[in-house]
């Protein structure tokens, strides 16, 4: 059984930030927008890990200072989230294809000023 | 009640009836009746009203002064043949009102001459204003002449009331004008105007009363103006008419002449006398006449007042002083202020001159026949253009022998000149305004000639006449619809009371009567006119010529009455159309020319028992209570060499045989000449008329006053007019338009120039400036997804970096 008190609150957010970096840099990257949605997910996963992180008593040195789950339900909420925008946004996706015959979002500037 | 309670009040309501029924048609006059012929009622209720009270008042009157004049009341030195004793003995013949009231007067005239008085009364009912020294009040002044004028003014204004009824039927209905024609060619199509015939009457007859009470020069001013513009309504009263719009014109303006001379007079004696009232302890007639209290029978002698003296010598008086009594008295015999007085005189005579249009302002009278026949006949013979006649008998007192002599001559030109151009005229209307003229300068001469009751009984007597005269002439241009006594002729078997009535009217005219014996009423009063003249003559041998022309006017007068009777009702009808449709008028029209004919036979009658003296009337008698003071003696002029004889000389029978048998002759001359040419025709009226070619031309031209007006007063005004009217276009308009043009051209340029560098510009500016940054913003808005990522996550660090080290902190 690995020592947990080495691993510690900072591994988790540095998972996190390690995800939610790799998610952005994806997301500017990446010209095809299913790429870009997939990074959206893993910004987005970054981001849950660092709640459930500090929602864990196991993951703080005080656990005097939790109340509850407040972390772990921030998370689900952001998994539910996060499926609706993969909804909405595949659905944007489809749409655009019919339009333009291509998922490229460089092509998408349509809005440009 | 006292006669000096009484008389104010009677007359005061018999004044102010007319002025109510006025105000009664002027609001409700549409309204009353079927188109306004309820108007008529009012109007004529109103006036028989007055004439009842005027009666009542002449009832008071002869019951408190009796209808006898007495000698010693009136302070003269002559014995009078013939009138004292028929006070007592017999019976008077009384031609005014029922004979039950005679004895009661008779009896009364005894009481009379022993309590023998006052023979005026003055007062005041309402003061106006008071500056200072200046009373504008309303105030009466009455005496037997105002009782007189009040009956005949009311009774000859009631009778056209009656004949208006008939007359003006044609107003009750939608009129159409046919001497009206519009720009599309139609006749004129107007509503009836019958209730406001009957306003303006009203009105005049009201204006009228109010001269005739007033009891200042100031009140008759007020009334003089209001009678002329009764008068300019009136003969106004088919205004679409051009001719008639020019007359009332020309009337109004030619008397505003006549009245710029009577503001002279009225302002010389203000401004002297410091009053404008007749009567009373400090009134013009006592200061002009001081006898009038000093008592002294002979004493009315005219007298410079104080008052014209200083004002005379104004420049000898020291500031300050004020002069006494010595030194006022040798002043006036030293001749100052005599010219004022006949400039005052000459003044009030202007005003005179203008309303009884004498020779130099008469134009305006033959050309106001314009309005309709009940007009003319109550305004433009009867009443107010006898104002003028009226004025002059008024203000007799005042006058000096120059300022009468003045009137004698003016009235003996008019008298003449208008007679002559009767004699040409066609009209049967005009011929009434030019003989109205010429009895008019009958009237003027006898006053001018000291025959004050000789002048005053012609007035009477003419009103009586003439008004039934211009009647007749109504009733026969409303049966034949012509005024042109051409297109008449033989209209005596249609319409036989008309024509009987104006028999008696141009008998009455011409003074037919027996020489000696008894005429009609005209024949008293022109026989005391020509006795009068005969008299003067005998003064003044240089104005000899005053009477012949006397005497020749009346030959003349008779030759045209009968030419215009002869013409219209006797021979064969000249036009048969005409004649076939004319007809006699309804009784509302021919009772009033009976009632009147009676009173133009009879009205100046003497009394029976003393039937050969014409100065024995009752009418004559209660014209001498009122006659001023200082005619009982002969005048003579300071300035001017002439005497003005004492009236009652005239009665005596050197004078008055002569001047009756002269009077009988013309006339009967006049009426021959008239009978042989258009009664037996033994001479062509078109043969005299060639033969007599050039002067025909000039009377038928009516002596071109017309003309000679147009030429040296209408046109020169006109030029000068339009001369200043092109000043006014060219000059005055062409600088403001110019100056007009120029700040509006600045204007408008500097207006462009504010708005487009000021306004625009920094609109503009902030809009150049807006869209700038717009398109820079627009740069940043590439639309490419990939790139926003970028900025969200360098902006997200820049705020934690941002939060972390500056805010933290």
């Amino acid at each position: 059984m690995p020592d947990l008190q080495t691993i510690g609150l900072s591994h988790y957010l540095i998972v996190g930030a390690i995800m939610f970096v790799c998610g952005a840099v994806c997301m500017a990257t990446k010209r095809n927008a299913l790429g870009v949605l997939m990074g959206i997910e893993l910004v987005l996963n970054g981001a849950n890990v660092n709640f459930v992180a500090f929602g864990s008593d196991f993951l703080r040195r005080n656990p005097a200072y939790g109340i509850g789950l407040d972390g772990q339900i921030i998370a689900l909420f952001v998994i539910v989230l996060a499926a609706a925008e993969a909804a909405v946004a595949l659905a944007i996706v489809l749409n655009f294809y019919n339009n333009h015959s291509t998922v490229d979002v460089d092509r998408a500037d349509e809005l440009k000023g | 009640m006292e006669a000096s309670v009484l008389l104010p009040n009677l007359l005061l309501f018999a004044w102010l009836l007319p002025l109510a029924s006025f105000a009664l048609i002027l609001f409700f006059g549409p309204r009353m009746g079927k188109a306004g012929k309820g108007a008529s009622y009012v109007a004529t209720g109103a006036i028989l009203c007055s004439l009842v009270l005027s009666l009542s008042a002449l009832m008071v009157w002869t019951g408190r002064h009796g209808v006898w004049f007495d000698e010693h009341e009136s302070g003269s030195a002559h014995a009078k043949e013939g009138a004292h004793e028929s006070s007592e003995k017999g019976e008077p013949v009384k031609t005014k009102h029922a004979k039950n009231e005679e004895a009661a007067a008779k009896n009364a005239s005894k009481a009379a001459a022993t309590t023998a008085g006052k023979n005026e009364y003055e007062g005041n009912w309402y003061n106006l204003v008071g500056f200072g020294k200046l009373k504008l009040s309303i105030g009466w002044y009455i005496d037997s002449l105002t009782v007189i004028m009040f009956v005949m003014v009311s009774i000859i204004a009631s009778c056209i009331h009656f004949y208006s009824i008939g007359y003006m039927h044609d107003e009750l209905h939608e009129v159409t004008d046919h001497e009206v024609t519009l720009a599309d060619g139609h006749h004129l199509h107007r509503p009836g105007r019958f209730h406001r015939f009957f306003q303006y009457l009203s009105l005049f007859c009201f204006s009228m009363f109010g001269i005739v009470i007033a009891g200042n020069i100031a009140m008759v001013f007020v009334f003089w103006e209001l009678v002329g513009i009764c008068s300019y309504f009136l003969i106004g009263f088919y205004f679409e008419r051009k001719s008639a719009s020019t007359a009332a014109n020309k009337a109004f303006i030619v008397n505003r002449v006549g009245d710029f001379g009577m503001i002279i007079g009225m302002c010389a004696l203000f401004g002297a006398l410091g009053t404008f009232s007749f009567g009373g302890k400090d009134g013009i007639f006592q200061q002009v006449r001081p006898g009038m209290v000093d008592g002294d029978e002979h004493g009315h002698a005219l007298r410079v007042p104080d008052g014209m003296v200083v004002a005379a010598a104004e420049k000898s008086i020291a500031a300050g002083q004020t002069p006494d009594a010595k030194q006022i008295s040798a002043w006036r015999n030293s001749g100052l202020g005599y010219g004022l007085l006949i400039v005052a005189g000459l003044g009030i005579f202007c005003g005179c001159m203008g309303k009884s249009a004498q020779f130099p302002l008469h134009v305006w009278l033959p050309d106001a026949m314009e309005g309709p026949t009940p007009v003319s006949a109550l305004v433009h013979s009867a009443t107010m253009v006898a104002a003028g006649v009226y004025l002059v008998g008024r203000f007799y007192p005042v006058f000096t022998p120059e300022v009468l002599l003045v009137i004698a001559i003016v009235g003996c030109i008019t008298l003449f000149m208008a007679a002559t151009i009767a004699i040409t005229a066609v009209d049967i209307k005009r011929v009434l305004a030019y003989s109205t003229l010429s009895q008019l300068g009958y009237m003027m001469f006898a006053l001018g000639v000291g025959g004050w009751v000789a002048g005053i009984l012609h007035l009477i007597t003419h009103a009586f006449f003439k008004s039934l005269l211009f009647m007749c002439s109504g009733s026969v241009i409303h049966a034949v619809h012509t005024n042109d006594m051409r297109e008449m002729g033989g209209l005596r078997k249609k319409m036989p009371i008309t024509a009987y009535t104006m028999l008696v009217g141009c008998l009455a005219i011409i003074g037919a009567g027996l020489p000696l014996v008894a005429g009609l009423s005209g024949y008293y009063s022109k026989d005391a006119i020509l006795a009068q003249a005969l008299l003067h003559r005998d003064y003044n041998k240089t104005f000899a010529a005053l009477f012949y022309i006397a005497a020749g006017g009346a030959a003349i007068t008779a030759f045209y009455m009968f030419r215009l009777w002869y013409m219209t009702f006797s021979g064969k009808p000249r036009n048969h159309h005409c004649y076939d449709h004319a007809h006699e008028s309804p009784p509302v029209m021919w009772i009033p020319l009976v009632v009147l004919s009676f009173f133009a036979i009879f009205v100046a009658t003497p009394s029976l028992s003393d039937f050969r003296n014409p100065a024995s009337g009752p009418l004559v008698n209660m014209l001498e209570q009122a006659r001023p003071p200082g005619t009982l003696a002969a005048q003579t002029g300071a300035w001017a060499k002439v005497t003005i004889p004492d009236e009652h000389g005239s009665h005596h029978h050197d004078y008055h045989v002569p001047a009756g048998l002269i009077a009988f002759c013309t006339a009967m001359s006049g009426l021959l000449l008239a009978t042989a040419i258009y009664c037996w025709r033994l001479v062509k009226p078109e043969e005299v008329k060639q033969m007599f070619g050039p002067l025909y031309s000039f009377l038928w031209g009516k002596w071109w006053f017309d003309e000679l007006y147009n030429l040296i007063f209408v046109r020169p005004v006109l030029a000068i007019g339009h001369a200043i009217a092109e000043l006014d276009r060219l000059g005055i308009d062409g600088v403001i338009n110019g100056s007009a043009r120029a700040v509006m051209g600045f204007s408008n340029w500097f207006d462009a120039w504010i708005d487009r560098t000021f306004v625009d510009g920094s609109v503009n500016f902030m809009a150049r400036k807006i869209f700038g940054l717009g398109l820079a913003m627009r740069e940043i808005q590439t639309g490419r997804l990939r790139q926003y990522v970028v900025l969200i996550v360098v902006g997200t660090v820049a705020l934690f970096l941002v939060a972390t080290f500056a805010i933290a902190r």
